[in-house]
């Protein structure tokens, strides 16, 4: 089957059940995707698919046959971070850091959709990536600095 | 300063071996230091901290691991301060394993509070030795230079040069040695206090930072494994057909049955390596593996639980008497009790374990997310037959870890599946696996009594039973050790006349291990609830009953109440206190007072509360730090209930790098919510019940906080960060809870208790 990976022609000839995850870690070697759970519980897996978040842990093989695969490493154009690549920096967001690829990715997903998402709209889209380090505070904070919208309270 | 520094590479570079490695120190202070011999032709490994260029870049060697604590960029923060150096200019190498680095077992909170002092000789002499070059070379008084931004000044002209031009010079010279070494005054600090980012940021912001689960090596095969879901359980029978039959399996191979004591050691079971991870997961599916459950293969969390508070009915051991408990209950006007039960709990970092290993030859080289990759080397040799300083371990960065990355049972997999298969092998930990066979936090019953007498809390007798950690080294361990005690209970901060502390019976059935803030967690529950709830008897502000009890300002030294205790000898009974002197970290109780006045001033505590709100508080001094934290919970009439916010303050002393402080507050404060609301490992038939994060809830977005963090500001020794500010999180959420609903939770989690 043939799909592109970050703008490249890519083809696949195996398992058409394999999650697009093992794919992009074990076979295409990408890995800036995590592993989390496996099970679309943490969202530590989260890569776009024609440009909507999903999770490659649950998103067979054969389902992304003539798609647009985007990881983390395809986010930044060139040399220029994605918006909120640079708002993570400047927020300090990581703390592992493990699981902030996949926040990013849903994150730049909702804002492509959704350009000024309100608390509550950041807070059902992030609902389902887990950082077990507890960074949430500065996730939601950087989110709300790309999107133009201070919100209430609490931005670090 | 009491750090002596020796400049290595002088020896080499009278040996004539020196010209490219400039200058390397090393502080040989720790005892089990082994200072290397620099030798030319690597240059780097010669090095213990510090080396630099002849073109004047820094290497620091970091020796302790990343969890997202910080500290690979706290540390260089220290020495880069000291050295007067150019961030720029700085190479960060993370180490590998070797006992030339000292300890590197990146666990209680001990990164910065043990490696402060050295790393502030290493890079304090380094600048000296090159002022001095540079006085030499100018012809001036040494007094008459200062280093400043990685170049020398001339303080008599104003002409300045790099430090490029004085390194070679500097390698010749002798270390000033430890009476000489002058540290910079606070004032001119440059980035120790100061914040500063991860240095390892943009790999993470752009997908390329390196953890465990990542390692990628040529031929390299992916293994998962099925093991025996109790602990000592055996395989009794596989498909290894059905298994190879999945395309991509390559082998099927069995591993060793564990023989107690668990340690660090492998579970056993049955592995299956394949050319990627989910042709080795279908493959264990296919194993249809069966197993015989061994001495733990009845543990029964609920059975367990009824004789937990048998054993607390039971006989007592004591282990704190001031005093006499049960005389001052005799008279007290008033007698408040309560039992308190905080269930096992997984640390589930978001990175479940991973191991890579790879036989060059005889050689064995391993990549794995380790907090100690010394105790990897210890506990990998004896499965493969080759000495622990022969194998080159290398610490990845860890997706979290919280305790249970100090226990390396999955890099022995790896290594041996590896030796077996002659190909590099990861050995990969699915999120089942992770919770299947964690190190657990323990499983604890604790039974409170105080008595108030006049309006005074005269006396507070406190019994805990709880396997040990002691368990997973020594089966026969039976309840809480000193050890445990000391984190939270032999240290009890009141003044309070009777004081008492004992503990019951209790072995461990599955392998027991330390979890952020150890047995702080339940200790402190059980303390910062017992106090409100006492409080709320005797209609008292929260606060204010801590401050009495607390009572004046003074040091406490509790080794003088522990039962057996003999100042003369000092391996016997005693109060650990986090491996430091209380003369270098005391219990102080002004500061301690400090933290909770101060939680109190900015999040207003003691104010009316609207319905459905409420607010707690609770303290807690832990690994040499002081914590007081409150929140405020919104309870719904279904009895869901968010926090909307929460204020933690911390007194850690000396601080290095403030806004990764504040992250671990904030961390914690989402760490401690997980404990208070979420977390619980049952087990049935000796199997854990849990699978994932289904069944196994961590806090997510709607579950976190908006948190204030303040530093306290002086200049004490610096304390542990990682760990202090959980314990008093989840007393403070259950004392929110009561005030907004009256409703008193004894039992974690609170899941849903509020329901009902
Ligand atoms: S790994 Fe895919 S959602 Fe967790
Ligand atoms: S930063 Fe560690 S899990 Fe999110």
């Amino acid at each position: 089957m043939k799909f592109k990976i970050n703008g490249h022609a890519a083809t696949y000839e195996g398992d058409g059940d394999m999650p697009l995850l093992w794919y992009v870690r074990d076979i295409a070697g990408m890995t800036g995707t995590k592993f989390g759970c496996g099970e679309g519980l943490c969202g530590a897996c989260t890569v776009h698919v024609d440009g909507v978040a999903v999770r490659s842990c649950q998103t067979a093989m054969e389902d992304v046959e003539g798609r647009d695969v985007k990881t983390i490493e395809g986010l930044a154009k060139g040399d220029t971070l994605h918006a909120l690549q640079d708002a993570w920096a400047e927020h300090n967001v990581p703390q592992c850091g493990y699981c902030q690829s996949g926040q990013i990715m849903q994150a730049a997903s909702l804002l492509a959709e959704n350009p000024n998402p309100s608390d509550e709209d950041i807070d059902i889209a992030m609902e389902g990536n887990i950082c077990r380090c507890g960074t949430y505070q500065r996730i939601k904070a950087a989110i709300r600095d790309v999107a133009g919208n201070k919100g209430t309270g609490g931005a670090s | 300063m009491n750090v002596p520094i020796k400049n290595v590479s002088r020896r080499s570079v009278l040996k004539g071996a020196g010209a490219a490695t400039g200058l390397v120190l090393a502080a040989p202070m720790i005892s089990n230091f082994v200072v290397a011999e620099a030798t030319g032709s690597h240059n780097f490994s010669s090095s213990v901290y510090l080396s630099m260029d002849m073109d004047g870049t820094a290497h620091i060697y970091i020796h302790r691991v990343e969890m997202g604590q910080g500290s690979r960029t706290g540390l260089p923060q220290i020495i880069a301060d000291e050295l007067e150096a150019d961030w720029d200019r700085l190479v960060f190498e993370p180490a590998y394993g070797d006992k030339k680095f000292g300890d590197q077992n990146t666990d209680g909170s001990t990164s910065i509070r043990k490696y402060y002092d050295i790393f502030r000789a290493a890079g304090a002499s380094a600048r000296m030795m090159l002022e001095q070059a540079a006085a030499h070379k100018w012809g001036i008084a040494v007094g008459d230079v200062e280093a400043k931004n990685h170049r020398i000044i001339n303080k008599l002209t104003g002409a300045s040069e790099d430090y490029s031009a004085f390194v070679a010079a500097a390698a010749k010279l002798e270390a000033p040695g430890a009476d000489a070494v002058k540290l910079k005054s606070k004032a001119k600090r440059t980035y120790i206090g100061k914040p500063k980012q991860n240095i390892y940021m943009q790999d993470i912001i752009t997908g390329n930072s390196q953890f465990g689960q990542d390692t990628m090596r040529e031929g390299m095969l992916f293994a998962v494994a099925a093991r025996p879901p109790s602990v000592g359980g055996t395989v009794t029978a596989f498909d290894k057909a059905a298994a190879m039959a999945v395309a991509g399996v390559v082998d099927v191979v069995e591993l060793p049955a564990l023989t107690l004591p668990a340690i660090f050691k492998p579970l056993g079971g049955v592995a299956v390596l394949a050319t990627n991870t989910w042709a080795a997961i279908k493959g264990r599916e296919a194993l249809n593996a069966q197993f015989e459950g061994g001495p733990n293969g009845d543990y029964d969390t609920k059975a367990f639980e009824k004789t937990l508070w048998q054993n607390i009915d039971g006989k007592s051991t004591p282990h704190l008497k001031r005093g006499n408990c049960a005389a001052a209950l005799e008279v007290a006007d008033k007698t408040y009790g309560a039992d308190y039960f905080v269930p096992h709990l997984n640390h589930a970092p978001m990175e479940p374990p991973a191991a890579t290993a790879e036989w060059q030859g005889d050689t064995l080289k391993m990549w794995v997310c380790c907090q100690d990759p010394q105790s990897v080397q210890g506990a990998v040799a004896p499965f493969v037959g080759v000495k622990p300083e022969d194998i080159y371990v290398e610490a990845t960065l860890l997706g979290g870890a919280f305790g249970r990355k100090s226990k390396p049972d999955f890099a022995v997999e790896a290594a041996i599946l590896a030796k077996q298969a002659g190909r590099p092998v990861k050995m990969i930990w699915t999120r089942e696996d992770d919770m299947h066979h964690g190190y657990f936090h323990t499983i604890s019953a604790q039974r409170v009594e105080a008595g108030v007498k006049d309006g005074a809390v005269t006396a507070w007798k406190h019994k805990a039973a709880y396997p040990s950690i002691s368990g997973t080294f020594n089966p026969a361990a039976d309840g809480p050790s000193g050890f445990e005690l000391s984190l939270g209970l032999t240290d009890l901060p009141f003044a309070t006349p009777n004081l008492q502390v004992d503990t019951g019976a209790a072995k461990a059935h599955v392998r027991i291990g330390w979890m952020r803030s150890v047995a702080n967690i339940h200790q402190a529950f059980a303390v910062g609830s017992f106090v409100d709830e006492i409080a709320q008897g005797e209609g008292k502000n929260t606060a204010d009953l801590w401050m009495e009890m607390i009572g004046e300002d003074r040091m406490i030294s509790p080794a003088s109440d522990v039962v057996g205790h003999d100042p003369a000898n000092p391996q016997g009974p005693g109060y650990a206190n986090y491996g430091e002197s209380l003369e270098r970290h005391p219990i102080d109780t002004a500061r301690l007072k400090a933290v909770l006045a101060k939680v109190v001033d900015i999040s207003g505590y003691g104010k009316t509360m609207p319905k459905g709100r409420g607010m707690g508080i609770s303290v807690h001094r832990s690994f040499v730090s002081f914590v007081a934290c409150a929140v405020e919970v919104a309870v719904s009439d279904d009895g869901t209930f968010t926090i909307p916010r929460a204020w933690i303050v911390v007194d850690c002393g000396t601080y290095v790098n403030p806004d990764r402080v504040k992250a671990q507050m904030e961390g914690a404060v989402l760490f401690g919510i997980s404990i208070a609301k979420y977390g619980e490992i049952t087990a049935s038939g000796g199997a854990i019940e849990q699978n994932n994060f289904d069944s196994y809830p961590v806090s997510r977005m709607s579950d976190s906080a908006d948190v204030e963090v303040v530093i306290m500001e002086n200049d004490a020794p610096p304390g542990g960060v990682g760990e202090p500010g959980v314990p008093p999180v989840a007393p403070a959420i259950t004392n929110a809870i009561f005030q907004a609903t009256g409703k008193r939770i004894r039992r974690l989690p609170i899941g849903n208790q509020l329901a009902i």
